[in-house]
């Protein structure tokens, strides 16, 4: 063999190796979960994983104030929510949602300088239930929320409107008369699969009647068929886009929650899976119950474009992360977030049971 | 003397113009000039052309082009004739089977309806070229192998797009159109029917897709290392083995005991090959029609083993919790 064929092959050979192992750089990393064989890795990219670390750091708690002395709500005018609240507890809190939310635009982001009790702008009124909607969270969901909880950072992170938030869909440009089925688009949502583009306005709105029928559990329980399974490809196809979402959000394989040999199966599957299941409903809740209630009202600006608010999938908490912050436990340090009083009650909750 | 050992091809297998054998009356099927690429040559034999066509094959290309235009318009139309989006988006765009509403039914142009269309044209097209590799081998003194070889792909084919579907009772269970359409709707069929994997005809396909590449590389190479005796001529040494047939056969026997013949290994590779989509297609076609979750059909016949819980925690469906 001449120096040119020793060269020639030795280029074909390191040219095709860089094709078959370039798919992913750097390589991932395997982690093993639960007993041996039964196949529960988690995979992970090593530069993902630094950037969900970077993205995910919580910000250092502010001081806390004595729950002693007046309550606001005896003190200012037109407040509903946190009214039981000290007024220390209160301001503290207020300066924290300001640092959140508006760190830029201070007070007047949401209150006018003629008077801060004034509802004006409707940032404020949003800002009310918001804050209902995250002591719901944080005291009826703690099946999906655990310790770690919901404050306004979880979703806001310093941003006016949190980055990740979907609308309903109204399907991309396509010519009259044409079947798009809703899929076999590059979308973000579906973690660009090819499957349905908006599977949030199916499974993360409507009224729980309706949701109860949707196809979630599309794989057969028996190992026959009995006639008792309508689920049909299609079907899989839109509960499948919503767990890519989920994969996506969270930053981790199907491997999560369910043992891929049986997805269907819960005794396999991991306690994670229990949690999204309850995650799935508060997340229709806070959309049904709190963030569509303010459509009325909401600024066009603020509307996608069928006219319905921004609202709530796991990305818009998760951010890529398996836990919010990755696991940091921030309602620690607001309580006041974690429960609602009787006045916000008789508002907002309710009529949500 | 000239090398073998080398990846590439080193010898340039070139002629003057050769049209081939004499086919009397069909001759007008045997059509374009007669061009030698030096590059072709590298690959394999450097003369380029004649093609043989014959009607069948003008009716296949035509029928194959009719559900090219089909699916590739649809897609078009499906990003408002958009070209850029057409080319950013290509791997995602289909043309989707109709709705599941429509069961076997023929459903309006845009509402599937040109998926069935583009399946009439593309299976017409096949089976026209089915056709033509079974004339070819007629025209040339052959035996069918090719053409039966291809029928198996063939019947995997129609399994998919019509056979299951028609067992089904719906058109909606076929394939899309689509590069990562087609992907994601594997995906969700294994998904739907409780993992593929514990489909035994899905195992053995596997093992005959496995097999024949296994096999292939096996046969490649053995023959490329005795052709410096002239083991490229394996079809001589068939019946007259020289020392090329017996190095490479006493390479295996010595490897592992056994070996194939000069014969046989072809054998071995022809089933391989054609088990594989013979199986595929067998497995497909039980999957929702006999069978409705493989996993469970495995743990019904043993093949589907239990370990222990992912968790110390008992994971309990929570439908269940909250019925209690």
């Amino acid at each position: 063999m001449n120096i040119k064929q020793l060269l020639s092959s030795a280029a074909v050979a390191w040219v095709s190796t860089a094709f078959l192992v370039a798919c992913e750089a750097p390589p991932p990393e395997s982690v093993q979960r639960g007993p041996a064989g039964t196949g529960m890795a988690l995979v992970y990219n090593s530069d993902d994983l630094s950037d969900v670390i970077a993205n995910n750091i919580a910000p250092e708690a502010s001081p806390q104030l004595p729950a002693t002395g007046p309550k606001a709500g005896d003190i200012y005018q037109n407040v509903e929510v946190l009214g039981d609240l000290s007024i220390g507890q209160f301001t503290r809190l207020m300066t924290s949602i300001t640092e959140w939310v508006s760190p830029e635009e201070g007070c007047n982001y949401c209150h006018v300088a003629e008077g801060f009790h004034l509802d004006t702008k409707y940032t404020k009124k949003v800002a009310r239930v918001m804050i209902a909607m995250t002591q719901r969270a944080n005291q009826d969901w703690g099946d999906h929320v655990g310790n770690v909880g919901v404050t306004c950072y979880t979703c806001h992170r310093g941003k006016n409107v949190p980055e990740y938030v979907w609308t309903n869909d109204p399907g991309r440009p396509h010519a009259p008369g044409i079947m798009t089925a809703g899929q076999n688009i590059a979308s973000k949502n579906a973690a660009y699969s090819s499957l349905p583009n908006d599977p949030f306005s199916m499974y993360l709105e409507g009224d729980e009647a309706t949701a109860k029928d949707l196809p979630w559990r599309v794989a057969g329980n028996t190992a026959l068929p009995k006639g008792n399974n309508p689920a049909n490809i299609k079907d899989t196809e839109w509960i499948y886009s919503l767990m890519m979402h989920f994969s996506d959000s969270l930053g981790v394989n199907c491997t999560h929650c369910h043992n891929t040999r049986a997805f269907y199966d819960w005794e396999q599957s991991s306690p994670e899976r229990v949690r999204a299941w309850h995650g799935i409903r508060m997340v229709r809740e806070m959309n049904n119950n709190f963030i569509n209630r303010t459509t009325d009202w909401l600024p066009e600006h603020r509307k996608g474009p069928l006219g319905d608010p921004l609202k709530v999938n796991c990305g818009t908490c998760h951010q890529g992360a398996y836990q919010p912050l990755l696991g940091a436990e921030m309602i620690k340090d607001y309580p006041t977030l974690t429960r609602y009083d009787d006045a916000t009650k008789a508002v907002y909750v309710d009529d949500v049971e | 003397m000239i090398e073998y050992q080398n990846i590439f091809t080193q010898v340039q297998v070139d002629a003057p113009d050769y049209p081939g054998v004499p086919i009397g009356r069909d001759e007008y099927n045997r059509i374009g000039g007669i061009t030698h690429s030096w590059l072709a040559g590298k690959l394999g034999d450097a003369q380029i052309g004649p093609i043989y066509l014959g009607p069948f094959g003008v009716l296949s290309l035509i029928f194959g082009f009719m559900a090219f235009e089909i699916i590739g318009l649809n897609m078009w139309a499906s990003v408002n004739w958009d070209p850029i989006e057409f080319i950013r988006q290509l791997p995602w765009l289909a043309l989707e089977p109709p709705a599941p509403q429509y069961g076997l039914s023929i459903p309006p142009l845009n509402e599937g309806g040109w998926w069935l269309l583009a399946g009439f044209f593309l299976t017409a097209a096949i089976l026209l070229w089915w056709w033509r590799t079974f004339r070819l081998s007629q025209q040339l003194g052959m035996s069918n192998y090719l053409a039966w070889a291809f029928g198996a792909a063939i019947w995997l084919y129609l399994v998919l797009g019509f056979f299951r579907p028609i067992l089904m009772g719906s058109w909606s269970e076929a394939v899309p159109f689509g590069l990562f359409p087609h992907l994601d709707w594997t995906a969700a069929f294994s998904l739907r029917y409780g993992n593929l994997f514990y489909n035994p005809f899905h195992m053995l396909s596997i093992a005959f897709l496995y097999g024949s590449a296994i096999l292939f590389a096996m046969h490649g190479a053995t023959i490329l290392a005795v052709s410096r005796y002239g083991g490229d001529r394996e079809i001589d040494q068939v019946t007259d083995i020289g020392t090329a047939g017996e190095r490479s056969m006493l390479y295996w026997r010595w490897c592992m005991g056994f070996n194939a013949s000069m014969e046989s290994i072809h054998r071995w590779a022809w089933w391989f090959a054609v088990l594989t989509v013979i199986t595929g297609g067998i497995g497909i076609l039980l999957t929702g029609t006999v069978v409705e979750n493989w996993y469970l059909w495995g743990v019904k016949h043993g093949i589907a083993p239990a370990y222990p819980a992912v968790d110390a925690a008992l994971v309990v469906d929570p439908l269940m919790t909250e019925a209690q």
